[in-house]
């Protein structure tokens, strides 16, 4: 098995060749210097080894300007290192306009990941090349950790909130899916595959899936909007008790304290479990929480319903993609 | 100093084990640390090498998912928190500080023999607990798992720690006094060891990180026994607010482990080439800089744990100039050779093999420092190999170098010379074969903590198993040989060295109160130039 001797991890999404520079540049970096002083040290202990048992070697008091060299070379090494990473990362964790998002829940000891269309994979992953996905996840338990080594990207998955990734994959493959957050047991085996194929490929495998397909994840939080009653106070019409769902998500919302917060999946979650924390301005706290009535499933489909409508103009139940 | 040794020393004056268990000389309960640590690391060792055979093969097959879980996870607790914290100042601190500054004893001399029973009876409950249920949190004991989720013995673990941590803070707090008010006439701070400055800024961090532990791993406890939501999301807990707090403190222990080592680095540097420390101010002060900027790293643990990506860069920013000190450390000792007389003796080849550990350790953490490639490497092998590069390749190799130094002036026995060189070099290569591999397996993304793992990576995996086995018997061979030493090594005179420093002044092993009169310092540390030794 020539795999056995591979020793560099496959790059397959965008992200993985500009990060690979910089370990690389990292590498040499190490190198460079493991080498330099580990053999000028070698180098000095050979040249001065003492030749004799009462040797008396000159003494040197130290150098300000050698201190300063090698403080300020260092230093702008390190500067330079923090720049050219934080730039990257600032590039890694922005979500493109344009992904399509995915829902992931993990719990112990599985991945449960839910696509717009409905359709769910559990601790496998198809996604086709060139398309951006954005992960949005959640933990039912403890903490976790969403990571595919070929694509670069890892996230934690921590139980109460939301967390998010994204990724463009670049190459056909199956690669691993691991969770590197300590989660228990079977923590090793909280793994699965991620299945990359050409678009052709993975539309004819849609097609093959579409069989027996229950309702988009849209069409489950529409569904569930009118049958757990959110659609009693949040209507729209005049008199409602609770503010109009469509157009508040994505866009600023104005809190009764004076805050202005973003209405993201997190905001929607915590208006969901806990509507008296960041009450809207202008409504009373009359909203009842929905806590230990929905799972994680359920407040995604719903968080994908009020997406779908988060332009005023859109119809309801649009769908994402 | 060459008149002979006085028939009675800290040794020989009783036997009896009374006199032992109730001592309150530094030097007595520094072996009595030493002895702590050698059993707690011949524990944690043990763990270590059945989880490396059980990774010797991909599939999960020597123990089961559950033991394997807890082998890591006892490992990691016995080895940090009953190791490494307390090996160089616990043993080598405690024997060596207050005789290099020329005092008669520590500050509180029975609060140093509290803190040992203190830290004995964490160990003994820590014990308990691994032989009754075992603990499965991992040592990070991240919530909510270890407060909710894990079925194993969660809050006696939790008690072991918290106790042991106070261990450290009576420590620090004992070195600090004794560094302030009982320094020798004319040991003025400038003219203080570089060792003395490590151990003092070392406690500085102690002293100041370790109450937060205690408070954070109570906290748990209270979690798990009641029920009152404090890091459990379900229970209106916040999970992530562990982690500031656990790495507020865990962040600056790994200084608590490294920088002592470091002092011991400059002691042996400057004895084995007869030569003051190139630039001693500056490696003084870069202790203490470590300890500051130390303070406010933490947050380089949870760049992808939801943190604000803006506290992530300063985290990031911080953690990069926090490596600036570290670095001026090791250029110094570097031109500390230059034109010297180095001789090849045990302890050096040890230093020299902490200068080549330490500056891989060092300088993979900025890897991890780094934004981006941190998202790829985190929580993966890749960190596994670099934090074991700075406590075990930085920190040990320190301890056994210090431990090889002092050996003579603790026990009076001289230990044969080939063997020490050969277990330093057998140590040396067994590290790099163990945890290099690691480097690449993290590279490749294997996550930590798998008890199995894709085939693909056996080949690194039985490397870094076989690396291990070299690495454990270059730990037996010292403890083979030094045991050895006490009955069957050569009578070693004050100053087998030739060194400089007061501790050579005086007998090996030095009688019960370090010295004969009261040292008058006259010059500076190391002043391997001037004639004779002008210390009174
Ligand atoms: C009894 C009436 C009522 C019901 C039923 C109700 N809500 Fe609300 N909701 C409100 C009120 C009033 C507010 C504004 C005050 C606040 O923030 O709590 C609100 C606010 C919200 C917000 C924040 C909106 C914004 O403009 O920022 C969201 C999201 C939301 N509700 C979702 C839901 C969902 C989903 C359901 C069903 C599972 C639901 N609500 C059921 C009354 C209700
Ligand atoms: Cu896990
Ligand atoms: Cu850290």
């Amino acid at each position: 098995m020539n795999k056995l001797f591979n020793f560099f991890p496959e790059s397959a999404s965008t992200v993985a060749g500009p990060l690979d520079s910089l370990i690389w540049f990292l590498i040499g970096l190490t190198i460079f210097f493991t080498l330099g002083i580990g053999l000028t040290c070698i180098y000095f202990a050979v040249r001065y080894r003492r030749r004799h048992v009462d040797e008396q070697p000159v003494q040197i008091e130290g150098n300000l300007k050698l201190e300063m060299l090698w403080t300020i070379i260092p230093l702008i090494i390190a500067l330079g290192t923090f720049y050219w990473g934080t730039r990257m990362f600032l590039g890694m964790i922005t979500r493109p306009p344009d992904a399509v998002p995915i829902y992931v829940v993990g719990k112990q000891w599985m991945w449960k990941i839910q696509h717009p269309d409905g359709r769910r994979e559990i601790n496998q992953f198809h996604i086709p090349i060139g398309t951006k996905f954005q992960l949005i996840m959640t933990s039912e338990d403890v903490i976790h950790s969403f990571y595919i080594p070929a694509f670069r990207v890892k996230m934690d998955v921590v139980p109460g909130r939301y967390s998010t990734i994204w990724f463009e994959a670049t190459k056909e493959g199956v690669y691993h899916l691991f969770c590197t957050q300590y989660c228990g047991t079977s923590h090793s085996a909280m793994v699965g595959k991620v299945i990359v194929m050409s678009p052709a490929a993975y539309e004819e495998w849609l097609a093959g899936q579409s069989v027996g397909r229950k309702e988009t994840m849209v069409e489950a939080g529409t569904r569930l909007f009118t049958e757990r009653a959110c659609v009693t106070c949040h209507d729209g019409r005049t008199g409602a008790q609770g503010p109009l769902m469509r157009g508040v998500f994505g866009k600023p919302v104005e809190l009764s304290n004076g805050q202005v917060v973003v209405a993201d999946e997190s905001y929607v979650r915590e208006s969901i479990l806990k509507p008296q924390a960041k009450l809207v301005k202008g409504f009373q706290p009359v909203m009842p929480t929905f806590a230990g009535q929905l799972n994680e499933e359920q407040i995604l489909q719903l968080i994908a319903y009020i997406r779908s409508i988060q332009s005023a103009e859109g119809t309801t139940g649009g769908q994402t993609k | 100093m060459s008149e002979p040794a006085p028939a009675t020393n800290y040794l020989n004056w009783n036997y009896s084990i009374r006199s032992w268990l109730l001592t309150t000389d530094h030097k007595r309960i520094g072996l009595l640390y030493l002895m702590g640590v050698t059993f707690f690391f011949a524990i944690g060792g043990l763990m270590a090498s059945l989880f490396r055979m059980e990774l010797a093969t991909p599939a999960g097959n020597l123990v089961t998912a559950d033991t394997y879980n807890k082998l890591f996870t006892l490992h990691g607790v016995v080895m940090i928190f009953f190791f490494l914290v307390p090996s160089v100042p616990g043993v080598l601190g405690n024997f060596v500080l207050p005789i290099m500054i020329g005092a008669k004893d520590v500050a509180f001399p029975r609060l140093n023999l509290a803190s040992w029973y203190v830290y004995i009876i964490g160990g003994c409950i820590t014990l308990y607990v691994a032989v009754t249920g075992g603990l499965d949190t991992g040592w990070t004991f991240y919530t909510p798992y270890s407060s909710t989720y894990a079925n194993t013995k969660v809050i006696t673990a939790a008690l072991g720690v918290f106790i042991t941590g106070f261990s450290s803070i009576l420590t620090g707090l004992n070195f600090i006094v004794t560094t302030h008010k009982l320094r020798a006439p004319g040991m003025t701070w400038m003219r203080l060891p570089l060792f003395v400055w490590a151990i003092y800024a070392t406690s500085l961090i102690m002293v100041l990180a370790t109450p937060v532990l205690a408070i954070t791993i109570a906290l748990i406890a209270i979690e798990r026994a009641t029920g009152i939501g404090i890091f459990d999301p379900a229970i209106g807990g916040d999970p992530v607010l562990f982690q500031h707090m656990f790495w507020f403190y865990s962040h600056p222990a790994v200084y608590i482990m490294i920088l002592p080592s470091m002092g011991v680095m400059s002691e042996l540097i400057a004895c084995f080439c007869r030569r003051r420390i190139f630039g001693y101010s500056f490696v003084a002060a870069s202790s203490l800089a470590i300890a500051i900027i130390g303070f406010f790293v933490w947050g380089h643990h949870l760049f992808v744990s939801t943190q604000s990506p803006y506290a992530g860069m300063v985290f990031s920013f911080l953690s990069f100039l926090v490596a600036i000190p570290s670095a001026v450390k090791a250029f110094n000792w570097t031109a500390t050779m230059y034109k010297s007389s180095v001789s090849w003796q045990t302890p050096m080849v040890y230093a020299m093999g902490f200068m080549g550990l330490f500056l891989i350790g060092g300088l993979t953490g900025l890897f991890l420092a780094n934004l981006a490639v941190d998202i790829h490497l985190h929580d993966t092998y890749f960190v596994v190999a670099h934090f074991h590069y700075i406590m075990v390749g930085g920190a040990l190799m320190g301890y056994l170098g210090g431990l090889h130094y002092w050996w003579p002036k603790i026990t009076g026995k001289l230990y044969p010379e080939w063997w020490g060189k050969f277990s330093a070099l057998t140590v040396f290569i067994g590290f790099n074969l163990t945890f290099m591999p690691q480097f690449v397996l993290g590279f490749m993304g294997m996550p930590r903590r798998y008890y199995s793992y894709p085939v693909e990576w056996q080949a690194l995996n039985v490397l870094s198993s076989a690396g291990a086995t070299i690495l454990g018997v270059g730990y037996l061979i010292p403890m083979i040989y030094l045991i050895w030493s006490l009955k069957n090594g050569k009578p070693a005179p004050a100053n087998p060295w030739g060194a400089k420093g007061l501790e050579w002044t005086t007998p090996s092993p030095p009688p019960m109160h370090n010295f004969e009169q009261t040292p008058i310092v006259t010059e500076e540390a190391y002043a391997y130039g001037n004639e004779g030794h002008g210390h009174g």
